[in-house]
């Protein structure tokens, strides 16, 4: 006699039969979930574009994407993926600051197979961020197309004239290479002449430079020792701090800091922007942020800012940059699609928008990708940021490299330059004593 | 055998619910069932929190190795340590200090005040205590900026030199406690005048009888009946302002050249900007043996008061 009776054995048969016997539907989020978390652009707009670009891949690859927007205000960024790091749990893609990615490199996924790609199509990285990205031969995080600043100078062009005689807008002309002439002598000699003839006018547009612990302080020293040869810490971890190289750029601080606001020393980094949107500043170092913010609060400023590279030193001319990075943790449960839309973020076609979104404030790793229009157009003055992205001469760097990166991080961090420089300059010690002092920190930064 | 078995299982079956029952009806049961909830976050939040720090700041910088005390021994060996150490030190005990005073003080005058307007002058009294400090102190740092001080601007009018209130390390340092007292003071007002609240008019009246002047008032009898609650208010505040994280970071985010840093601030600048976690939790952790020992003379000398009275 036939029995209909469902055993549990007959049961697991039929269901394993039809799982593989069944079609494969695409469903509407077929490929899984995806949760991101991206820093939150300063340019209102950039958002919305990264935004637009992550729910065209997501509709693509049938994935359900949630993105959350996190603030590097108050450190919650930093905050976040320590956070996450600790709970091994998390976003499945995350934007890293600087060291953040390579300070994690036992938490991340290893991204070698999205970078040689993305190389071949767009074009190197510059040494400066792969040194970051790349730990122990294997790219840790793919440096970001948004977000990733350099901090070039960006001055008044009528008060330069006034002061200095020098037109930035020959010198440095919108939509054209730089004046060889007149850019070989913008150097670290000429700097500290002009910001001695910005005090000595008496108007109060001095050079505003900080020297405070911030990022903007931290960032905008490393160009003048690396372009004098000085380093804190060669390749291999040695401390390399106790040089001639060094004492020179001690002296040239000495020389230097009379000429600066008074308060320099603590100064963070909405001190330099509001210095120069506030119409008293000649120069700061920044990326075009504080011209986007002029541009609607102070449009009389804006249309005399100009911003173009850093002056050079007898090693070079370097732009300090702090990027971000887009990594993808080990223990994301979705890591192919992950990859998949940091993929597509890098690709022309996506860069190009999300530059567009960021008025030019974003420079993309990828050496091909500094050709928008973007740069050339924005204005007001038009072309105000042509020279933004590093062309030319210029070497975008990140501070403190070659230093191996978890002893750059603390270099940075604990703002172990501008404190030397304090040393030697406000508080009364003598050079080799800031310079025993910054030897002293920098050992103990070593540990592992 | 077996009918001894049945016949005794109900027996116990009721003595057991009898029991359940009054151990659930003891007020001691009742009165930790209602406090569980409390006790399960403070489990959550604090406990936890804080033996998890305590295990962090045995782990080396890449938190894979044990290493013991080894996170002490460095920050023992570095000068910025004990630079931060006696900065902390220096930060608490004038704010506890001015705070103390200034909170004695305003009790005393509040206290005085007649009793129909003296509702709303504690309510505005505790306005600095109420914002959020993050929220007040961004307020301070206008008023000090770098570039845009309102007070350097009113210095500016009057003639007087302007001061660089966040650039020189003695100003900077005086601008963190000035307005750490300004939020902490209205606390130490409240607690005294509650304490002041509970002198007996009584003894006020005789004093006066005797012939005593305010300041032996205060001193005789004042002081000694307030005794508990400033040394209660004092090691609370204490503790409160070594902790201090958010004026500091607001304000001078340990600058100039580290002359504000504090115990927190110097812990998260180690931990969350330079991605060393256990340093941070070490330096965060150096304090607490300290406060434990002064917080256990303090509340065991207040006990004894207490039995002795």
């Amino acid at each position: 006699m036939y029995s209909s009776r469902l055993t549990r054995r007959t049961l697991l048969q039929t269901a394993a039969t039809t799982a593989l016997a069944a079609p494969f539907i695409h469903g509407a989020f077929a490929a899984g979930k995806l949760t991101v978390g991206f820093w939150d652009h300063w340019v209102p707009g950039a958002n919305d574009a990264l935004t637009k670009l992550c729910h065209e891949w997501a509709a693509k690859e049938k994935v359900d994407i949630t993105i959350d927007y996190i603030t590097s205000q108050a450190d919650k960024l930093n905050l976040t993926q320590a956070a996450e790091a600790q709970a091994k749990s998390g976003h499945d893609v995350l934007t890293f600051l600087a060291w953040a990615a390579a300070a994690q490199t036992d938490n991340i996924e290893p991204v070698d197979d999205v970078m040689a790609p993305l190389i071949a199509q767009n074009g190197k990285i510059s040494e400066g961020i792969e040194y970051v990205a790349k730990q122990g031969g294997h790219w840790v995080a793919v440096p970001a197309c948004v977000g990733s600043p350099t901090l070039p100078s960006c001055a008044r062009i009528d008060l330069l004239k006034e002061y200095l005689g020098v037109d930035l807008t020959k010198m440095y002309p919108a939509g054209a290479p730089a004046d060889d002439a007149l850019a070989g002598k913008w150097t670290w000699d000429f700097f500290l002449t002009a910001a001695e003839k910005c005090f000595k006018a008496g108007q109060g547009h001095l050079i505003g430079v900080g020297l405070g612990p911030t990022n903007d302080s931290v960032s905008w020293v490393d160009p003048v020792f690396r372009g004098h040869g000085a380093a804190m810490v060669d390749q291999e971890g040695n401390i390399t701090v106790k040089s001639d190289a060094t004492r020179q750029v001690l002296e040239w601080y000495q020389r230097l800091v009379p000429y600066m606001p008074k308060d320099a020393f603590a100064w963070d980094d909405a001190s330099n922007n509001k210095y120069l949107i506030s119409g008293q500043g000649a120069l700061i170092f920044n990326p075009p942020s504080a011209w986007a913010v002029a541009v609607r609060d102070a449009p009389k400023v804006a249309q005399q800012l100009w911003t173009f590279p850093s002056p050079k030193g007898p090693r070079g001319r370097f732009d300090a940059a702090v990027p971000f990075f887009w990594g993808t943790w080990k223990f994301s449960p979705n890591k192919s699609a992950a990859k998949s839309l940091l993929t597509f973020l890098c690709q022309r076609y996506s860069v190009e928008q999300t530059v567009a979104a960021s008025h030019g404030y974003d420079i993309p790793p990828f050496a091909d990708l500094h050709d928008f229009k973007t740069w050339a157009e924005e204005g007001p003055p038009k072309g105000t940021i042509y020279h933004y992205p590093p062309r030319g001469d210029v070497t975008m760097v990140i501070p403190y490299s070659p230093a191996p990166a978890l002893i750059a991080n603390q270099i940075y961090a604990q703002a172990t330059v501008p404190k030397m420089i304090a040393k030697c300059t406000v508080e009364g010690k003598s050079i080799d004593q800031a310079i025993d002092w910054a030897a002293s920190e920098i050992e103990g930064f070593a540990r592992t | 055998m077996a009918d001894v078995v049945s016949r005794d299982l109900p027996v116990s079956a009721a003595g057991r619910r009898l029991s359940l029952h009054k151990f659930a009806r003891r007020k001691s049961t009742i009165a930790f069932l209602m406090a569980l909830p409390l006790i399960v976050i403070v489990a959550c939040l604090v406990i936890y929190p804080a033996f998890y720090s305590i295990r962090l700041a045995t782990l080396n910088k890449s938190m894979q190795h044990f290493v013991g005390f080894g996170n002490f021994g460095f920050l023992f060996r570095r000068n910025t340590f004990w630079m931060v150490v006696e900065q902390s030190v220096l930060f608490a005990v004038t704010a506890v200090i001015f705070k103390a005073l200034i909170g004695f003080i305003v009790a005393h005058f509040v206290h005085n005040l007649p009793a129909k307007g003296q509702r709303k002058w504690r309510g505005m009294l505790l306005i600095p205590w109420v914002i959020p400090p993050a929220m007040s102190t961004l307020a301070w740092l206008w008023l000090f900026d770098p570039s845009y001080s309102a007070f350097n601007w009113i210095f500016a009018h009057l003639g007087i030199p302007q001061v660089a209130w966040l650039g020189n390390p003695y100003w900077a340092r005086f601008c963190v406690i000035l307005v750490n007292v300004w939020v902490g003071s209205p606390f130490f007002m409240i607690m005294y005048l509650a304490a002041l609240k509970s002198v007996p008019e009584q003894l006020h009246e005789a004093a006066a009888i005797d012939g005593a002047n305010w300041f032996q008032k205060i001193w005789y009898i004042n002081l000694p009946m307030m005794r508990n609650i400033i040394q209660i208010t004092a090691l609370f505040s204490l503790i409160v302002t070594f902790a201090n994280f958010d004026i500091v970071k607001v304000l001078t985010n340990g600058g100039p050249v580290d002359q504000t840093h504090v115990f927190s601030t110097w812990a998260f600048t180690l931990a969350i900007w330079g991605n060393d976690i256990p340093l941070g939790a070490s330096v965060s952790l150096f304090m607490a043996p300290i406060l434990a020992v002064a917080a256990f003379f303090i509340l065991r000398n207040v006990r004894r008061r207490g039995s002795e009275a």
